[in-house]
């Protein structure tokens, strides 16, 4: 999901760090101090969870959760997605520091746009209508995030057209599953936690 | 093995030098390879990268994995690149063909990709996370950003062992991952009981600070000292990066 070092053009990673700079000063300035503990210890669960491998046939994949990140986050999610990849750039070497821009654009982007659209929810609404919003948010944070990966890929060469177009359809099961495993996971918050949810509407 | 505390993996000279100048120079560095288009000055960076890495004596069994896992995506691009690149014709096999813009251009992907990862883990893995997130506060960043950072840090290791928690329980319920909704939805609870226990966490933590007189500022107490060592260190890099611009004067 990460594009490494060295392949993107200059304009694309001055492009992108421009826009998740932006994007981390908004969610900083939103981040009063009590939010601190909790932003930071609610990324650092999502960055765990983000590692388990869920099998699917033959091979297994790594889950993204931007679209829970977001629903939780909100605004916060883009210093989390920068620490977190930041973090995965010097522990694993995945993605890179000249492309941690672009990246973190990539992810908390949409992570915020399934934030703005799980909103749609509040309290009253039936089970079912949560469940179809939460399948949503999730579907379409890593949908968009593949999408926003190919454009990153085709801003730089138009030679990347046919790995564009790989990344998506490749993200095809990965989105589906993310819906749904989203779903399950807004309902457990529900009944467990309710008080995660009423906090966000609140928000 | 992920969650190791120290992230140093050998001892070397470069491992002691201010991580405040490690991680400048290694941005700036980065940042320059990235936007580098000339073969020959590549390749000079590569060769730059390599003695670096050589000197910071990390282990070769680890660095060859990392190579391993960065170089999986470069393959991918020689598969299309090549044949989709627009250009002179060099080879022609059936309905494809191979362009000779195009091999210079995945070429130069793979260098600069290579370089720069040699250059962060010379440069980066050998100092410790904490020291990393101190020098990121010396090196003045939003002060805001050095907090969560530390914290997501600090609650890393916790949570990874709660999460280790939840899935022994798991197995010991004889739970098996295939491809199915109940697996799914398993691991879809396995995440928000994670979520629900950081979020329950988070505000323990809170209040504790708050016990102990919190006013949104920490105290972070190692300094750093610049010593004879990284002068001649930063010397010698500023000069064996000058000498490819002396040589091939007008390029970048």
């Amino acid at each position: 999901m990460h594009i490494s070092e060295g392949v993107l053009s200059a304009p694309v990673l001055f492009g992108g760090g421009l826009f998740s700079a932006v994007g981390v000063a908004v969610g900083l300035k939103k981040m009063k101090d009590q939010d601190i503990p909790k932003t930071a210890i609610v990324s650092a669960a999502l960055f765990v969870a983000s590692l388990i491998h869920v099998p699917i046939g033959p091979t297994s994949i790594h889950l993204l959760l931007n679209g829970i990140a977001g629903i939780m986050l909100g605004w916060q999610v883009f210093p989390a997605v920068l620490i977190a990849l930041f973090l995965q750039s010097i522990l694993f070497q995945f993605g890179g520091i000249t492309a941690l821009g672009v990246n973190t654009l990539n992810v908390a982007l949409p992570a915020i746009i399934a934030h703005q659209f799980f909103k749609i929810y509040d309290l009253n609404n039936s089970r079912v209508f949560l469940g179809t919003v939460a399948f949503f948010s999730g579907a379409l944070a890593v949908f968009l995030t593949a999408v926003m990966v190919a454009v990153s890929l085709f801003f730089t060469n138009q030679s990347f057209l046919e790995i564009a177009k790989l990344t998506i359809i490749s993200h095809v099961p990965v989105i589906i599953i993310e819906g749904i495993i989203s779903v399950f996971v807004v309902f457990a918050i529900e009944k467990i936690k309710p008080i995660i949810l009423e906090e966000l509407d609140k928000k | 093995m992920i969650f190791k505390k120290e992230n140093t993996y050998g001892v070397s000279w470069i491992h002691q030098l201010d991580p405040r100048l490690k991680i400048v120079i290694a941005f700036i560095t980065a940042f320059l390879i990235a936007l580098t288009n000339d073969l020959i000055t590549l390749s000079y960076f590569l060769f730059l990268a390599i003695i670096l890495i050589i000197n910071s004596k990390i282990e070769t069994k680890y660095l060859f994995k990392k190579l391993i896992l960065i170089n999986f995506f470069i393959i991918i691009i020689w598969i299309f690149i090549p044949f989709t690149f627009p250009g002179e014709e060099l080879l022609n096999i059936g309905k494809f063909s191979i362009t000779a813009e195009g091999i210079n251009f995945a070429l130069k992907i793979t260098l600069r990709s290579n370089s720069i990862m040699l250059l962060i883990i010379s440069l980066l893995t050998t100092n410790s996370v904490s020291e990393i997130i101190h020098a990121l506060y010396r090196l003045k960043i939003a002060e805001k950003l050095i907090y969560l950072f530390f914290f997501v840090y600090r609650y890393l290791h916790i949570i990874k062992k709660e999460y280790n928690n939840l899935y022994e329980a798991m197995l010991m319920r004889a739970f098996k991952a295939k491809t199915n909704l109940h697996t799914y939805k398993s691991y879809a609870y396995l995440i928000a009981m994670l979520l629900i226990k950081s979020y329950e966490r988070s505000q323990k933590v809170y209040e504790a600070m708050i016990c102990r007189g919190f006013k949104g500022k920490f105290i972070f107490f190692d300094d750093f000292k610049i010593k004879k060592l990284d002068i001649l260190f930063i010397i010698g890099y500023l000069i064996s990066l000058s000498l490819i611009f002396i040589f091939r004067k007008g390029l970048i």
